[in-house]
């Protein structure tokens, strides 16, 4: 008997009986310790996922407890903000680790996501599974977007103005969507209203729902394991062997949270003054940099159709691509593959460039 | 048998030091729930005296921000207030009851109860305030 | 082509019913600097008001003959020689009764003022190169002082008065200097008006006066520096200065700050530095020099305490820490600066260390309140450093765990 045994092994103590009796522990206990992790050279890549997932329950953490002092009206946001970082204990830290937290969990999200596309993990029957990741991440994007307002700084006044005005170039329905996000013709209090309506309740409310379903299905399809894995795969037991692995990244990201808040806590800025002229050096979150470097880039006209209506509707027609990736690639023909990891690679050396072209400027 | 004793020393460490790691994260989110000193961030209004320490013909200077503020009784015994820092060079200007104006001590200059520049150097005139009163509270507030 | 235009611009001139003003129908067919005046007296505030060109020049706008529209006997009288021309304005501007009608606030006494400026009795004695009504205020164009465009908006006088008084061959009988206006736009006060708007700030007319121009005499500037400048101008008179400079005729607020070119007042000015302006008078040994030196050193330390306690609470700002209550009690410090240099001009140091003292405390007690807002800061760091030990820990006794577990698989 090895020492590893010793969870089976013991008996479990009599509260345990009682709880199972009403919860059915044992049963999850079982599966759990069923759950196996395959071990090969692209392991690496499993812990983004789980990654991810830490950060944003430090996100929903942090959240809650900014909630109890945040004040959604553009008369107070500001002020209630700069309370927080000077009055409230520890307040400092809480906002700067939701800040940068939200930073690392994109990263992590982007990083994840690229993973499983040139791993082809998406595949059948992970169709769901992908589809589900996919719209989380553009949750994602939305939640990164409407909590930059939140603060009601110039900064992310203007980024905001900025971005949501992106949205009227779309054809037919651009300024009903303007008029949607904005709550309203301008920027004003009622965007900020919405905009945290948004961030603390619809947007968490969906990714939830979808969140569940895509773990749900992580568990039913077990993880995937690449094509170019020879068999027979070595295998880890998930209990407690990768979660402990999964815990050492963990407690690094903690670590990397706590200095990152302490040593570069989050700048508030200066309140947003709608009435000031737009300040220079205007610049939307790093995550949607590329898309803002791009649309910069594209000349006024590109034949007959304004250019930024053509930037929108190619970004629009990206996202769609995505999320159809498992779709386009579902006969396991090798040339289509081939051609799909080829965009992948390329969409990815665009972004990467496009955001380092926005900050070099 | 030293695998035992390495065994148990293991677990002691991880207790430990797991146990520690969520002191560390549970003892900011405790400090962070408790309510701080100053209950709201008070920048748009501020209390700033009672009424009843307020005789007619006097004022007093409050924080407002980090800018002092001046509330005035007037003889007539309406209040009034406004930003104390005078518009010339932020000298800090005091309730004259003889002239019945704001004066500052720095250049002489006067603002009238209506904070007009009307005498002196200033440039302009002092930004007034809204009062109100809040049981016996003083509430001053931006316009 | 010119005539139809000339026709239109006669049709604007009034309703259809009104008569012809052959003033206006004969000079535009004339053209050229005849016609000039017409097109400026639209904007001129005395156009707007329905004045036209006999009220100021005479004659008959109703007559159609040239000869008998410009008769001398209807009260033409053409161009205005420059001694007239005071005369035809004051006819309504020092009549209460005409003015009553258009401006009930305006002042009548400017002929009356005029008179006693040296443009005035320049003129008088004939000399047509002195400054009339016109030369300030223009004549087919003129606009009210509140216009923004005006020759007379304060924001123009120094150009308006320089426009002569700079001019080094035409003001070259009279003797006096020329570099007035470039010295005072140099000066504190332009840099007030012209960078920072105050229309209050003094230009030329605001010590010379405007009507009334005339230098003021040595004895006088100390009245009218301190119209605005009243505080020093109250120590100053009480203080030891003032019947020392009286003695010696020196103009007392100029004798330090000059007169069109007043700089911004440093610490420097007072002191026994090179730059002091007391060593001029005070030699080392007397007690003057002990009070200036005095002065001197109490504004250095105390300018360098506060902006010691103001850099220390700036640097704690940055990292975050609360430190407004500080910083509001600094503003009182500064205050007291602002006043101590003030009280300067009483020339007494314990009159200075009055505003000084109290300040110094002040200013201490804001530096103390950074430096614990500082520490505070240290001690989050070191909170951060110890957190992050516990972590690290943590992370090391996990991977023994794992390679624990996984020693016997």
């Amino acid at each position: 008997m090895s020492p590893n045994d010793e969870h089976v092994r013991s008996t479990p103590p009599s509260w345990f009986d009682w709880l199972d009796d009403r919860l059915g522990l044992r049963a999850a206990r079982h599966l759990a310790e069923k759950k196996t992790v395959p071990v090969h050279r692209h392991s690496i890549w499993y812990y983004f996922g789980g990654m991810t997932l830490f950060l944003f329950t430090i996100q929903v953490s942090t959240g809650i407890l900014l909630l109890l002092y945040y004040r959604p009206s553009a008369d107070t946001a500001f002020e209630s903000v700069e309370f927080i970082m000077t009055q409230v204990r520890f307040g400092w830290l809480v906002r700067s680790i939701h800040n940068w937290s939200a930073n690392l969990m994109i990263a992590a999200l982007f990083i994840h996501m690229f993973s499983v596309f040139f791993l082809r993990a998406y595949r059948s029957p992970r169709e769901i599974t992908w589809l589900s990741g996919a719209f989380l991440l553009f949750l994602s994007l939305a939640f990164g977007f409407s909590g930059y307002l939140l603060p009601w700084n110039t900064l992310s006044f203007f980024a905001t103005k900025v971005g949501t005005e992106v949205a009227g170039v779309v054809p037919v329905a651009g300024q009903f969507m303007v008029r949607f996000l904005r709550g309203g013709d301008e920027v004003t209090g009622a965007t900020l209203t919405r905009f945290y309506g948004f961030h603390v309740a619809i947007l968490p409310a969906i990714t939830t729902a979808l969140l569940t379903l895509h773990l749900l299905m992580v568990q039913q399809h077990g993880m995937s394991v690449p094509e170019s894995v020879k068999e027979p795969v070595k295998t880890m037991k998930f209990l407690p062997n990768f979660l402990l692995r999964d815990i050492i990244g963990w407690l690094t990201a903690l670590a990397a949270l706590a200095a990152l808040a302490a040593i570069f806590p989050w700048d508030l800025g200066v309140k947003a003054d709608p009435f000031a002229p737009a300040p220079a050096g205007i610049r939307p979150e790093w995550f949607f940099m590329f898309m803002f470097q791009t649309l910069k880039l594209l000349p006024a006209k590109i034949g007959f159709v304004e250019g930024e209506v053509l930037g929108v509707l190619g970004f629009s027609l990206g996202g769609l691509v995505l999320l159809l990736v498992p779709l386009i690639d579902s006969r396991g023909s090798k040339r289509i593959a081939k051609i799909l990891a080829a965009a992948g690679g390329l969409v990815m050396i665009y972004i990467l460039a496009m955001t380092v072209a926005g900050y070099l400027e | 048998m030293p695998s035992m004793e390495r065994r148990s020393f293991i677990n002691y460490l991880l207790g430990t030091s797991v146990g520690a790691t969520f002191l560390s994260i549970a003892y900011p989110i405790l400090e962070f729930l408790i309510p701080p000193a100053i209950s709201e961030a008070q920048q748009n209004n501020v209390i700033a005296g009672k009424a009843t320490d307020l005789k007619p013909n006097t004022a007093l200077i409050f924080k407002f921000g980090t800018r002092p503020g001046i509330l005035v009784r007037t003889a007539e015994g309406e209040l009034r207030a406004f930003s104390a820092s005078c518009t010339h060079l932020n000298c800090t200007v005091q309730y004259r009851d003889d002239l019945r104006h704001l004066w500052c001590a720095c250049h002489g200059g006067q603002f009238d109860l209506n904070g007009i520049n009307v005498a002196g150097p200033p440039p302009r005139p002092v930004e007034q305030y809204a009062v109100n009163l809040s049981g016996g509270d003083i509430v001053v507030s931006k316009r | 082509m010119f005539v139809v235009a000339a026709l239109f611009l006669i049709g604007l001139q009034g309703p259809p019913s009104a008569p012809v003003n052959t003033c206006v129908s004969c000079h535009l067919e004339a053209g050229d600097d005849l016609a000039a005046p017409i097109a400026k007296v639209a904007d001129d505030v005395h156009g707007k008001r329905g004045f036209s060109c006999v009220h100021c020049h005479g004659g008959d706008a109703g007559e159609a003959d040239m000869d008998k529209a410009m008769d001398p006997r209807k009260g033409f009288v053409g161009k205005p020689a420059p001694k007239q021309i005071p005369v035809i304005c004051g006819k309504c501007h020092s009549n209460a009764d005409t003015m009553k009608r258009f401006n009930p606030g305006i002042r009548v006494d400017q002929e009356a003022e005029y008179r006693t400026s040296m443009h005035g009795k320049r003129l008088a004695q004939g000399d047509v190169k002195a400054a009339t009504c016109v030369s300030c205020h223009g004549n087919h164009g003129i606009r009210a002082v509140s216009d923004p465009n005006a020759p007379v908006f304060p924001t123009h006088v120094a150009e308006t008065c320089g426009r002569c008084h700079s001019d080094a061959a035409y003001m070259k009988p009279y003797g006096i200097p020329t570099d007035q206006a470039a010295k005072y736009k140099a000066s504190v006060h332009a840099d007030a008006l012209f960078k920072m708007q105050d229309l209050s700030a003094p230009t030329c007319n605001d010590c010379h006066g405007n009507h009334g121009a005339t230098p003021p005499g040595t004895a006088s500037v100390a009245n009218v520096c301190g119209t605005c400048h009243a505080r020093q101008s109250e120590l100053f008179g009480a203080g030891p200065h003032k019947s020392a400079f009286d003695t010696m005729g020196v103009g007392e607020c100029l004798a330090c700050h000059g007169n069109h070119e007043v700089f911004r007042p440093t610490d420097a000015f007072i002191g026994t530095g090179n730059k002091a302006i007391c060593i001029k008078c005070h030699n080392q040994g007397e007690p003057g020099y002990e009070t200036a030196a005095t002065i001197r050193q109490d504004l250095l330390t105390l300018s360098e305490r506060i902006a010691g306690a103001d850099s220390v609470l700036e640097r704690a700002a940055r990292a975050g820490m609360e430190v407004s209550r500080a910083r509001f009690e600094l503003t009182e410090a500064n205050h007291d600066l602002t006043n101590a240099r003030v009280l300067i001009h009483s020339f007494s140091a314990p009159g200075v260390e009055k505003a000084t003292g109290p300040a110094l405390a002040i200013a201490d007690k804001a530096r103390q309140a950074g430096e614990n807002a500082l520490k505070e800061w240290t001690f989050r760091r070191k909170g951060l450093a110890v957190s992050l030990l516990v972590i690290a820990l943590a992370i090391v006794s996990v991977y023994l765990k794992i390679r624990q577990i996984e020693a016997g698989s």
